[in-house]
């Protein structure tokens, strides 16, 4: 089947790639851009491992074709991190031991990323539904809820500076 | 998981989407939120030809009000829906159902439009459009044209839509002061779909008394069933205890449930039963000002 052209930007960086239409965005991020931190988990469209930012709304990348991304930004775990510093988010799942495995955590930080950029003082409930779409297998949750508080703590009290800044 | 190949447009314009799918004619698929589509074509249980992506037409992202309706645009998000001020206020049974449909992530993408067009009896807004009295409009190469809820979906997996019709409007008319609605559906678990769900809006003519009642039900029929008798029997009527188990009941007797793995046909009658009938308390405790 015929390529198409597209344009996406990935952590603010711009690729120009040809791809077939059926492509699914999770495969393009993995295999044509490398960038292997977005985890396959289900590829059912239910586990959330995949979730990437996409013009700011947090979405399953294995339930979205790579040609609908064309003229829009991306963001995906490995631009969390800016200029060596750790996201608050990144901070709190350190701190507050919020991983086992690892294997669900870029997806957790990635709806994290979204939700408090719009909600930094969250109630417990609140961040519980937040992360509903996103399964983690090791932890039981309580620790990943810690992190969110840790993160959004750190967030008003405008230790990172960013917020919602890279959303683009 | 890879779907089939595909030949992939991006109309900008709604002219050129019907066009499109005029031209390209069955073989085309529409694509707004692809929470259903994109999962069907990956397990290959359809392998559209061709993908005609309506995201990028600016415009169609609305949830206005206007003409004493709530409008609920194409590309509008279910996740709109758990944020719009005028859904929380004047139409709870529509953010309670928002909140209970897939989990966050789907609901960032799925549209509304989209939750209706697929014409699955086991997605949750059918019922509460049904319960609402809402019409649908539909764009094509004549023009647009509105659609009842109630002749919308005339069967499993199809709806009243022409294949190259775009279902571009849910129009719902704001309910008359003294009315409230509820949405309860029992899932096994976050995302899951509905074992049975229960959609109900009510409006009452002085503290008691039943001046219109709507009555959805998800899940539990080949299609999405309006529960007509109970919504006729409501009519007129006091809302007491005694009254609202004989509409529950009547409910359930509407619905047409099969064996699955949710549960057996006998259990999915009788949580229509108690879904209807705590749906109707709920309605009735908004209706008069509760939350
Ligand atoms: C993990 C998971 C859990 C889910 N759980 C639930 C649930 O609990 N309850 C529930 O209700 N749903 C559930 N869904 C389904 C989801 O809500 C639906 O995907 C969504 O509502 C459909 O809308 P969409 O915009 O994604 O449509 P798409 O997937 O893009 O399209 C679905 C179908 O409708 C057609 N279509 C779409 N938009 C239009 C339009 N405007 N005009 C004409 N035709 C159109 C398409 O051609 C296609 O045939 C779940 C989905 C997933 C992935």
């Amino acid at each position: 089947m015929a390529k198409v052209p597209i344009n996406v930007k990935v952590n603010g960086v711009e690729h120009n790639v040809d791809i077939e239409p059926r492509l699914l965005l999770v495969h393009f991020l993995r295999e044509n851009l490398r960038l292997t931190g977005t985890h396959i988990g289900c590829d059912t469209s239910h586990c959330g491992a995949c979730t990437v930012v996409m013009d700011g709304r947090a979405i399953k990348s294995c339930t979205a074709f790579a040609v609908q991304a064309d003229g829009r930004s991306i963001m995906t775990v490995e631009g969390l991190e800016q200029d060596g510093k750790l996201h608050p988010l990144q901070d709190g799942f350190f701190q507050e031991h919020g991983l086992q495995c690892g294997y669900c955590t870029p997806g957790m930080l990635m709806t994290g990323y979204v939700f408090l950029g719009t909600n930094n003082n969250p109630t417990e409930d609140e961040i519980r539904h937040a992360i509903s779409g996103n399964l983690c297998r090791c932890t039981g949750y309580v620790n990943i809820v810690k992190a969110y508080q840790y993160a959004a703590q750190k967030m008003r009290e405008g230790g990172a500076e960013d917020g919602a800044k890279n959303i683009a | 998981m890879i779907p089939r190949s595909f030949e992939y447009y991006s109309p900008r314009t709604l002219d050129e989407a019907v066009a499109l799918l005029q031209k390209l004619g069955p073989e085309a698929k529409l694509l707004s939120g692809g929470q259903s589509l994109i999962p069907m074509m990956k397990l290959r249980l359809v392998s559209p030809e061709y993908i005609v992506d309506i995201n990028r037409i600016p415009g169609l992202d609305y949830i206005s009000e206007s003409d004493g309706h709530l409008r609920i645009g194409a590309l509008a998000r279910e996740h709109q829906l758990e944020s719009s001020e005028v859904v929380k206020t004047k139409f709870p049974l529509l953010a309670d159902t928002a909140k209970v449909i897939a989990d966050p992530l789907v609901r960032s993408q799925a549209t509304v439009c989209g939750n209706l067009a697929h014409g699955d009896p086991a997605n949750d807004h059918p019922a509460t459009m049904l319960a609402l009295g809402a019409k649908v409009i539909a764009t094509g190469p004549q023009g647009q044209r509105e659609i009842a809820i109630e002749d919308f979906f005339p069967g499993l997996f199809t709806t009243a839509l022409e294949a190259e019709e775009i279902l571009t409007e849910i129009k719902i008319p704001f309910p008359p002061p003294r009315s409230g609605g509820s949405y309860l559906k029992l899932e096994r678990k976050v995302g899951d779909f509905a074992t049975a769900g229960v959609a109900v809006q009510i409006t009452l003519e002085d503290a008691e008394t039943c001046t219109r009642a709507g009555i959805g039900l998800t899940n539990v029929g080949m299609t999405p069933i309006k529960a007509k008798q109970a919504e006729a029997f409501l009519t007129g009527k006091k809302l007491d205890e005694a009254t609202i188990q004989q509409a529950a009941e009547l409910a359930a007797s509407e619905s047409q449930p099969m064996d699955d793995i949710r549960g057996s046909a006998d259990y999915k009658r009788d949580l229509v039963r108690v879904l209807t009938a705590r749906a109707l308390k709920h309605a009735l405790d908004r209706a008069k000002g509760g939350a």
